[in-house]
């Protein structure tokens, strides 16, 4: 039975493969890396569980940590243009003091 | 009481499968990018929990549990956060919302 879970987390990775290949924007296909991460993490879960081996547990929180913070680097780098710091970094200081 | 507890996981694996391929339809059928992000919630809040959930009766009171639910926590953390940002970027990037624009063709009786 957990074998049938694995089937339906596998059908929506693969519909969310395929609106990451047609997405019409650059945003469609991240938002489908973020389920295909999200899905990921699941899917560890339940191979654990359906091997028998809950050891696996600790990979899909790793896993949940680094797709997050990947999300989140590819957002920053499509939206200021670079990883630099967001504030003015071009600003010039205030004349006078120093 | 055994049979009750399985009887619950399975229940809860279900539902987690069919929120999970409703998500991924869903996906392919809203018309706009900031309407797919419906879509995209519904299988990390509903389909995950609802696994995890499931997973977490099967493993019982043990350490496994534990490690579930923080797995979940981080998920229900995490995900809107991520969405946020995605909607942030694409807002800032120019992309426009589909509105509604067959408001004023109902207004004309035909």
């Amino acid at each position: 039975m957990y074998l049938a879970v694995v089937i339906a987390i596998l059908i929506t990775m693969l519909l969310a493969l395929i609106r990451a290949i047609k997405g019409p924007t650059l945003y469609d296909r991240i938002l489908a890396a973020n389920i295909i991460g999200t899905k990921t993490v699941l899917i560890i879960a339940t191979m654990g569980f359906l091997f028998g081996r809950p050891d696996f547990l600790d990979i899909a929180l790793v896993y949940a940590l680094i797709n997050f913070i990947g999300v989140v680097a590819v957002l920053k780098y499509f939206e200021y243009g670079g990883f630099h710091f967001s504030g003015k970094p071009n600003a010039k200081k205030p004349e006078g003091k120093d | 009481m055994e049979l009750l507890f399985t009887l619950l996981e399975w229940l809860c694996l279900l539902l987690g499968s069919i929120f999970l391929i409703i998500g991924g339809i869903g996906i392919h059928r809203f018309p706009d990018l900031f309407t797919r992000f419906h879509a995209a919630s519904i299988t990390d809040t509903l389909g995950a929990g609802f696994i995890l959930l499931g997973l977490m009766i099967a493993a019982g009171m043990t350490l496994v549990t534990v490690k579930l639910l923080m797995i979940l926590i981080f998920i229900f953390i995490t995900s809107p956060s991520s969405t946020h940002a995605l909607a942030k970027a694409a807002i800032h990037g120019g992309l426009k919302p589909k509105l509604d624009d067959q408001k004023d063709n109902q207004e004309k009786p035909s």
